[in-house]
């Protein structure tokens, strides 16, 4: 079997088992449909590791196959394929996103085991590891689109799960809406490209890239940005983020999936495949690279002043992202991947362990009322800590390689980028910060009561269960949370892929140390073979230096949170008065709500109320419609005056008509 | 005889039918007036039939009476409904159909 | 001879249209029709047209007539005004028609049609006969043929459906005077075949036959139960 058969195994296993879940949620077991999920899901990624197999036994120059399996529609000037491409960067995004899925699916059994939509939430999930795939695999523009959008729908779905909580589906609202916008962009900007190059496939349209395309010009620098404004909607950048920590009211599996692991970082793969065009309009991948840079230092601030856990760590994500769009925006391609990979592993994990300090405390989720979980849940707290200190980028965690392998990427382009690199290193110490206060306010302290009853073994359970941000009571029906959620430390389901990606945080960044070994850019080299920027060779010696420097300053991230958290716990109230104008704007995530209420959502509501009151009443139903139904009945009222209702009027018309008819015939005959 | 004059016949009949078909307000007349326009036109095409010496105008002719005894059917079949229901036998008072 | 026939014949098939039109009875009326098809059977058969001519003689002026008698006995052939009083269609009518008849002559005498003043084509041993004809509908005019005959099926289907008697649909006082008139069960009247059929056997029946035209405001119960059993029909 050739490594596109095996691509196309990897689609087909999460859509049967999406199917067959679907297909059959009223009669199949509960603890079936889970098994049936994770399982597709497991051969998804064991036909993605034979396609690495296979794909690793052609020659380097023959490692970018497509496969067409129908067309949709192919004439001249069009060819629109249900094409896959299986090259190194689909593979690579291929393996991580079924990889990770696959544990988070085992855990996701455990975790959703006493909700009562268990099959349909399954059923979603498969929907959307086969979207997500759709989306890396695909091989031309077209089937991109589909699963763009289709990653998307499954992110809508699942955000709302619990739809009858009303802000779970206003996030979900927002989520879709914002991602559309986000299609849009991709839309337009593939019409900006497909109409200089004249094809939707990968290949075509970057080979032709290079002639029809001068040094940027108008179109593709369009073109470029408007797909970026659809990978900066998908991936939560700045101005199009607001909807990540909004998705939070998902389940925390969900979280850790789509909101930190796979979704979000499809921007950065776009931009990674994309990365022909931008190097030809350079103008585009620099505003990328600023973007990125500004979201990560932004998203950074506004994760140190908040104190809902989950939304902290969905702060972290935009950062990181962030850091992974900076990175592709300026070349350091594998960097970017090496990055997007680890923290798939790292932030999945502090997800998960997130999610079992918040069921502990009952669905709490606000910081001030958590503390003190460093003895009731050990494991919890080992898997936390791993977590943190790979996200702040701490020798030999696998984030220490990885973020400091983009850092030292714009250090060696120097210039202006040097200047990103430099707010990379100020990103690096202000996550250090943020993870730290949350582990040390999370984990010291003194315990609050429900880990002083943890540590008896009681796991607190609410009378009536409540949504933490509103404290609307709700019941544990369908769609509601189940009665109550596991906490990792019990169950084996959980602990292991906890485990697992504990594991890989700590070695995943063995793959790429400098001057040791290049893994993953050797791998993805076939890919950007066509790359200038790709082969620029990052000096060892140099390299060590910013890794050094990234581990100093996440060290003193790390030191300035323990000073102000746990050795002087006072320190951050005084803070807090001192710069109070500061904590109230970055609490407010620097207005970003509020700016875009103000320039987007109330204008379109003005415009909507406009149309509504002058064009739709005014125009449409007063014009076009009244008017046309007032001639018609002002036609029909003289016209019935003719229906007088006798038979021998209309018997006469007739015959008069005929006469009529007949004396024409006659005149033209004659 | 030459077919013309056939032809005239056919004309005068239908105009005949035609006038009865204005004039009578009785339903049952108004049928029989309609059996002399279809039969005007029966005339009409046998005549035609044979000018061609084709059997054509004859087959026609056969439909047009088998649709006339439909016609014939219904139109009965109405007008025993209509006394049925005690309505006057009379299109000018049957003119519920107004604008 | 056969121009002698024809004037006969003509003539006798536009008196036939005229008595039809004009006269004030519609028994009358039939049977000028009668008249005016046999007349216009003999044109036929000088058309050579044999089939058709048979055909005229029994279905039309024999059978589809015979209904006609039927219903104009059934509905009673009172005599009637010809018009009503002050329509200005009985002037115009006369004037539609002889507008088109003169325009239909014009038509025919300006015709570029030859044979319209000839004889017609020559004559063919055969022409016009039923094997000539059956042969026709069984072979190019199947179709029509299958049609025409679907056509009759559903008009008669129509007709039974019309004409039968709705329970049900009418409101009861139209009924139930006829059927209270003093009269033995089972005589033959037009009442009791259109509508209301009590048996002799039934209780009420003494009763209602004593009662006044008019009186009875609704109908006894044996009548009315089956009268409910059938409503809701057509």
């Amino acid at each position: 079997m050739t490594a596109t058969t095996f691509g196309w195994l990897i689609l087909l296993f999460p859509l049967l088992g999406m199917a067959v879940i679907s297909l059959t949620f009223r009669r199949m077991p509960a603890a079936v449909a889970g098994i049936v999920g994770t399982l597709a899901i497991a051969l998804g990624f064991a036909a993605a590791v034979c396609a690495l197999v296979a794909l690793q036994g052609q020659p380097e120059s023959h490692r970018e196959l497509t496969s067409s399996l129908w067309d949709y529609a192919v004439s001249a000037g069009l060819d629109a394929r249900l094409s896959i491409l299986v090259d190194p960067l689909s593979l690579f995004m291929a393996l991580v996103v079924s990889g990770v899925s696959t544990l988070i699916h085992v855990y996701s059994i455990a975790y959703m085991k006493s909700d009562r939509g268990y099959n349909r939430y399954f059923a979603y999930l498969n929907y959307f590891v086969f979207s997500m795939l759709l989306l890396v695999l695909a091989g031309n523009f077209l089937l991109l689109i589909v699963g763009w959008a289709f990653v998307g729908a499954a992110s809508y779905l699942l955000i709302s799960f619990w739809y009858r909580r009303t802000t779970a589906t206003a996030a979900g609202f927002k989520a879709f809406v914002i991602n559309v916008f986000g299609d849009v962009g991709l839309v337009l900007g593939t019409f900006f490209i497909f109409r200089h190059t004249g094809t939707l496939e990968f290949q075509k349209a970057f080979a032709a890239a290079p002639h029809v395309f001068s040094h940027n010009d108008t179109d593709l620098v369009a073109g470029c940005l408007l797909l970026l404004v659809g990978a900066f909607a998908k991936s939560a950048q700045v101005p199009l983020h607001t909807w990540l920590p909004d998705a939070m009211e998902g389940p925390t599996p969900v979280s850790a999936l789509i909101h930190a692991a796979t979704m979000v970082t499809a921007g950065v793969y776009l931009i990674a495949r994309m990365h022909p065009f931008f190097e030809i309009a350079t103008l585009a991948a620099d505003i990328g690279a600023i973007i990125g840079c500004l979201t990560l230092v932004v998203a950074a601030t506004i994760a140190v002043v908040q104190t809902d856990l989950k939304r902290i760590i969905a702060y972290s994500t935009m950062s990181q992202i962030g850091y992974m769009v900076m990175g592709v925006s300026v070349g350091a391609y594998s960097a970017g991947l090496f990055h997007l990979m680890t923290h798939a592993f790292f932030k999945a994990l502090l997800f998960m362990a997130a999610g079992s300090v918040i069921s502990a405390m009952g669905g709490e989720q606000s910081l001030d009322r958590i503390g003190g979980f460093r003895r009731a849940m050990p494991f919890t707290f080992a898997c936390f800590i791993v977590g943190g200190l790979a996200l702040s980028g701490l020798p030999p965690f696998s984030g220490w390689l990885s973020k400091d392998d983009i850092i030292g990427f714009l250090d060696h382009r120097g210039g202006g980028f040097l200047i990103l690199g430099i707010f990379g290193y100020l990103g690096a110490l202000l996550t250090g910060i943020y993870t730290f206060r949350m582990i040390f306010r999370t984990f010291w302290g003194e315990p609050v009561e429900e880990a002083r009853e943890l540590e008896h073994g009681h796991l607190v359970h609410h009378d009536i269960p409540t949504n933490p941000q509103t404290g609307e009571a709700e019941d544990t029906d369908v769609g509601f949370p189940g009665p109550e959620h596991h906490i990792a430390e019990r169950d084996i389901a959980m602990r292991a892929p906890m485990a697992t990606l504990a594991l890989l945080a700590i070695i995943g960044g063995v793959l790429q140390i400098p001057g040791v070994d290049d893994v993953i850019h050797n791998f993805l080299k076939p890919t950007f073979a066509g790359s200038s920027l790709a082969q620029v060779d990052v000096k060892p010696g140099p390299s060590w230096v910013g890794l050094i420097i990234g581990a100093l300053v996440a060290l003193a991230g790390i030191a300035i949170a323990y000073g102000v958290y746990v050795r002087r716990p006072g320190t951050s109230a005084a803070l807090q008065a001192r710069f109070s104008r500061v904590h109230t704007f970055l609490y407010n995530k620097w207005y970003f709500d509020e700016l875009i209420d103000a320039l987007v959502v109330r204008p379109v509501q003005w415009m909507g109320r406009f149309t509504e009151s002058v064009l739709e009443r005014g125009v449409i139903a007063g014009g076009i419609t009244g008017g046309t139904t007032g001639v018609v009945r002002a036609a029909s009222a003289a016209v019935r005056r003719a229906q007088t209702g006798f038979l021998r009027y209309y018997a006469a018309a007739i015959i008069v008509g005929l006469s009529g008819m007949a004396l024409y015939f006659l005149i033209s005959a004659s | 005889m030459a077919i013309g004059w056939y032809l005239t016949v056919s004309a005068l009949i239908f105009c005949i039918g035609a006038v009865g078909v204005i004039l009578r307000p009785n339903p049952l007349v108004i049928l029989l007036c309609l059996e002399l326009m279809l039969n005007a036109g029966n005339l009409a095409l046998v005549a035609f039939s044979r000018m061609w010496g084709h059997e054509d105008g004859q087959v026609f002719a056969l439909i047009v009476m088998v649709v006339a005894a439909c016609e014939v059917t219904v139109g009965l079949g109405l007008i025993v409904a209509i006394y049925r229901r005690r309505l006057p036998i009379n299109v000018d008072d049957l003119s519920e159909l107004h604008g | 001879m056969s121009a002698v026939l024809f004037f006969i014949a003509a003539i006798g098939a536009l008196a036939g249209a005229i008595g039809v039109v004009a006269i004030r009875n519609p028994f009358y009326s039939v049977l000028a029709l009668v008249c005016h098809l046999i007349a216009l059977a003999a044109l036929f058969l000088l058309l050579r047209a044999e089939f058709v001519a048979a055909g005229q003689v029994v279905v039309y002026a024999g059978a589809v007539m015979v209904l006609y008698v039927f219903v104009v006995a059934y509905i009673g052939g009172a005599d009637e005004p010809l018009h009503r009083p002050g329509g200005a269609l009985k002037v115009l009518a006369p004037l539609f028609g002889l507008a088109v008849a003169i325009e239909l002559c014009i038509a025919m005498l300006g015709t570029v049609l030859k044979g319209v003043s000839t004889d017609g084509a020559p004559y063919v041993p055969g022409f016009g006969t039923p094997a000539h004809i059956g042969a026709l509908f069984l072979t190019t005019y199947l179709f029509p043929f299958e049609i025409a005959s679907l056509l009759l099926l559903v008009a008669a289907v129509g007709a039974v459906m019309l004409a039968r008697r709705r329970r049900g649909l009418e409101p009861d006082e139209v009924v139930a005077p006829r059927a209270a008139v003093p009269r033995a069960a089972f005589t033959g009247t037009m009442a009791e075949a259109a509508g209301f059929r009590a048996g002799p056997g039934t209780t009420t029946e003494p009763e209602k036959q004593t009662e006044p035209i008019g009186a009875q405001t609704s109908p006894p119960a044996g009548v009315g139960s089956a009268r409910d059993r059938s409503e809701g029909g057509w």
